[in-house]
C-alpha cells in the first residue's frame, strides 16, 4: 500500500502545517510578545489596577453565567429530549439562534431594551437600576452568546438515553428531585461538563456583544478581551499581550482539563456512550 | 375471591388513537398473569398504567381496593422490570439493588447494614452472588435481567411487572430463564404481570393469560382454557396455528359447497361462518372415506413434526395438516381429511 502510505503522510503533513501556521504559531507569538521586555515588565503589566479589575470582572461574569447556563441548558435540553410538545422544533432553532446571530447584534438588542433611550430605560432609571454599561448588561450579553453550548451538548445525549432510567427510579420510589440527582445527573455528567467547559471558555473570551453593552469604562466595565483591545489601541503592546497571554492560558487550561478528564475517565465515558 | 389488582374499564387515548378501550381485569394475589397481544394491542400501555408511569383517561385501577390515582408511585409499590432493564449504569449491581431502599424517606429507610443484608439476600435469590461490584455494562444479558429483577424485588412490591422480560435475550438464554422465572415465582409468590407478544411464552409460563387486541381484552383464562376454548376468532388465530375454512352452517352442520364437513351441534349460528381448525386436528384418511378431500401439494418439516399442505376444492387457501408418525403422503396424492376438533365463529 505505497500509495496509501503516501496519501496518509500528505494528509497528516497538510493538517499539521495548517495547525502550526494558523493556531500554534499565533498562540506562541502571544506569549513571546508578552515577554519581549522580560519577566519584570510582564508582571508590571499584569499588576496594573485596570488589568486586575478586568481579570476580576471576567471571572465574576463567567462565574455568574456558568450556573445560570447550567440550569437553563439542562431545562432546555430536558424539554426537547424528553417531551413532545407543539413548537418543539421552534424551541430547538431558538437554542441555536445565538450561534447564527452576530454577537454585536445581541449587544445592540440589549442596549435597545435596557439602555437610557431604550424601551425599559426610563423605568429602570426611575428604579435606580443600571443594566447597560454595568455588570448586569455584561452578564446578559454573555448569557446570550453562551447559552447554546450546554444545551447543544446535552440534547443528543439525553435523546439517546431516553426515559427508562428515570421511570425505573420513580417506580422504585425515588422522588423526582432524587431521581434527577441520582440518575439523570450522573448519566449526563460528562456531556454537561464538556458543555460547561466550552461555555466557560466562550464566556471569558466574548468580545463583540460585551463591547456593545459595557461602555468600556476602565477599571469598571472592561472585561479581559476589552482591556486587551484598549491597551493595544494605545500602543501598549507588552501590556496588551500580557493580558492576552493570560486569556490564552485560560483557554489552554480548559483544553487541558478536558483532555485530562477524557484520559482519566476514558473507560467510564466509553461505557456511558456505549449504551 | 380476593383481588390484588382490579382494573376497571381502563382507557387511554394518545391523540386520536385509542390505545386502550375500556379494559377490565382482576388479578389475584400470587398469580402469574401474562398480557399477550400483537404489537399495538395496548398491552404495554396497560402495564404502564398499572405502574403509574401513565394515567388513565377513563376507568380506574385499584390496588388492594385503593384507587391508584390516589397513590404516589412510591406508595403503589410496583416492581417494574423494563424491557431493556434500565439499570443505572453508573451504579454497581449492589448499588442498583439498593436504590429503592435508599430512596425511601429517612424515617422508613433501613440502616446501612440492613440494606447490605437485604441486597445480599436478593442477589442470592437471583443467583448473582459475587457480582455485586460489577457495573451493568460488565454483565451478560441474562445477568442484567436478573439484576433488574432483584432491584424491583427490593422494594417488596405489591405487584411485579415485567415488560417483555425475554425480548432482549437470545433463544437459548430465553428458554433457561423462563424455567428459572417460573421457579422463582413459585418460591416467592409475588403477584406478577408480564407483557409478551410470544404466545408460547405466555402459555408456558402464566397461570392465566389475558389476550389483548386493538386495545380490547379478547379473553382471559388459564392457558388450557384459552387454547382449547378460544372465545373469539382472534384468540383462536393468535394462539398457535390454525386453518380458516369459510363454511355455511345449516341444520347443525358446517358445509363447504355441497359437502357437510363438521357437525356444528353446540352452536346456534346459521348462515355464513368461519371454521377454525388447527393442523393437528386434521387427520388424513382414505380419499373415499372422508367428506373433505384434496391433493397433497407439499410436505415439509416443521420442528418435530411433518406438515402437509393440501389443496381442497372449494377453498382458496391450502390446508396445513400435521402428519403423525405414519407414512407421509406423496406429492400429488389424493387424500381424505377428517376434522377431529374445530371452532366455529360467525363470519367476519
Amino acid at each position: 500500500m505505497r500509495e496509501g502510505a503516501l496519501a496518509r503522510r500528505l494528509l497528516i503533513g497538510l493538517a499539521l502545517t495548517f495547525l502550526t501556521l494558523f493556531l500554534a504559531l499565533p498562540l506562541a507569538i502571544v506569549f513571546v510578545e508578552a515577554l519581549t521586555r522580560g519577566w519584570q515588565a510582564y508582571r508590571a503589566a499584569l499588576a496594573d489596577p485596570d488589568s486586575i479589575a478586568a481579570i476580576r470582572l471576567t471571572l465574576i461574569v463567567a462565574a455568574i453565567a456558568a450556573p445560570i447556563n447550567i440550569v437553563a441548558g439542562i431545562a432546555g435540553a430536558w424539554a426537547i429530549a424528553k417531551y413532545e410538545f407543539r413548537g418543539k422544533s421552534l424551541l430547538t432553532s431558538l437554542i441555536d439562534l445565538p450561534f447564527s446571530v452576530s454577537p454585536v447584534i445581541a449587544g445592540l438588542v440589549y442596549v435597545l431594551l435596557f439602555g437610557a433611550q431604550g424601551y425599559f430605560g426610563p423605568f429602570l432609571k426611575s428604579q435606580g437600576l443600571q443594566i447597560i454599561f454595568a455588570l448586569p448588561g455584561i452578564v446578559l450579553a454573555t448569557l446570550f452568546v453562551t447559552f447554546p453550548f450546554i444545551a447543544r451538548e446535552l440534547i443528543p445525549h439525553m435523546q439517546s438515553l431516553g426515559n427508562a432510567d428515570e421511570e425505573a427510579a420513580l417506580t422504585l420510589g425515588a422522588s423526582p428531585w432524587r431521581t434527577f440527582l441520582m440518575v439523570t445527573l450522573p448519566n449526563i455528567k460528562w456531556s454537561l461538563l464538556y458543555g460547561v467547559l466550552l461555555c466557560n471558555a466562550r464566556a471569558m473570551g466574548e468580545f463583540g456583544a460585551v463591547a456593545v453593552v459595557s461602555g468600556k469604562i476602565r477599571g469598571l466595565t472592561t472585561t479581559m478581551p476589552l482591556q486587551i483591545e484598549i491597551l493595544y489601541n494605545e500602543y501598549m503592546g507588552v501590556a496588551a499581550f500580557a493580558v492576552a497571554s493570560l486569556l490564552a492560558l485560560l483557554a489552554l487550561v480548559t483544553l487541558a482539563a478536558k483532555t485530562f478528564l477524557e484520559w482519566r475517565y476514558a473507560d467510564e465515558i466509553a461505557a456511558m456512550r456505549r449504551h | 375471591m380476593s383481588v390484588a389488582l382490579q382494573i376497571e374499564k381502563a382507557a387511554r387515548q394518545f391523540g386520536g388513537f385509542a390505545a386502550l378501550k375500556g379494559v377490565s381485569l382482576a388479578i389475584e394475589p400470587g398469580e402469574l398473569l401474562a398480557l399477550l397481544g400483537p404489537s399495538g394491542s395496548g398491552k404495554t400501555t396497560l402495564l404502564r398504567l398499572i405502574a403509574g408511569l401513565d394515567h388513565v383517561d377513563g376507568g380506574r385501577i385499584l390496588f388492594d381496593g385503593i384507587d391508584g390515582e390516589a397513590l404516589s408511585l412510591r406508595d403503589r409499590r410496583i416492581g417494574m422490570v423494563f424491557q431493556n432493564y434500565a439499570l443505572f449504569r453508573h451504579l454497581t449491581v449492589a448499588g442498583n439493588v439498593a436504590f429503592g431502599l435508599k430512596a425511601r424517606p429517612r424515617a422508613e429507610r433501613p440502616s446501612g447494614a440492613e440494606i447490605e443484608r437485604r441486597v445480599r439476600e436478593l442477589l442470592d435469590l437471583v443467583q448473582l452472588q459475587g457480582l455485586e461490584r460489577r457495573y451493568p455494562s460488565q454483565l451478560s444479558g441474562g445477568q442484567r435481567q436478573r439484576a433488574a429483577l432483584a432491584r424491583a424485588l427490593a422494594i417488596e412490591p405489591r405487584v411485579l411487572l415485567l415488560d417483555e422480560p425475554f425480548g432482549a435475550l437470545d433463544a437459548k438464554v430465553r428458554k433457561d430463564l423462563r424455567a428459572w422465572l417460573r421457579e422463582l415465582h413459585k418460591r416467592t409468590g409475588h403477584t406478577t404481570v408480564f407483557v409478551t407478544h410470544d404466545q408460547d411464552e405466555a402459555l408456558e409460563l402464566a397461570d392465566r393469560v389475558a389476550i389483548l387486541n386493538q386495545g380490547q381484552l379478547e379473553q382471559v383464562g388459564t392457558p388450557d382454557a384459552v387454547y382449547d376454548h378460544p372465545a373469539t376468532p382472534f384468540v383462536c388465530g393468535f394462539l398457535g396455528e390454525t386453518n380458516r375454512l369459510p363454511v355455511e352452517v345449516r341444520g347443525g352442520q358446517a358445509w363447504i359447497e355441497d359437502r357437510p364437513v363438521y357437525a356444528a351441534s353446540q352452536t346456534n349460528l346459521s348462515g355464513r361462518a368461519d371454521l377454525y381448525v388447527r393442523p393437528q386436528h386434521l387427520k388424513l384418511d382414505r380419499p373415499d372415506a372422508a367428506l373433505l378431500g384434496g391433493v397433497v401439494e407439499l410436505v415439509r418439516r416443521h420442528g418435530a413434526i411433518r406438515r402437509a399442505e393440501i389443496a381442497v376444492r372449494g377453498l382458496a387457501k391450502r390446508l396445513d395438516v400435521d402428519i403423525g408418525g405414519g407414512v407421509a403422503p406423496a406429492r400429488g396424492e389424493r387424500v381424505g381429511l377428517r376434522i377431529t376438533k374445530a371452532h366455529l365463529f360467525a363470519a367476519t
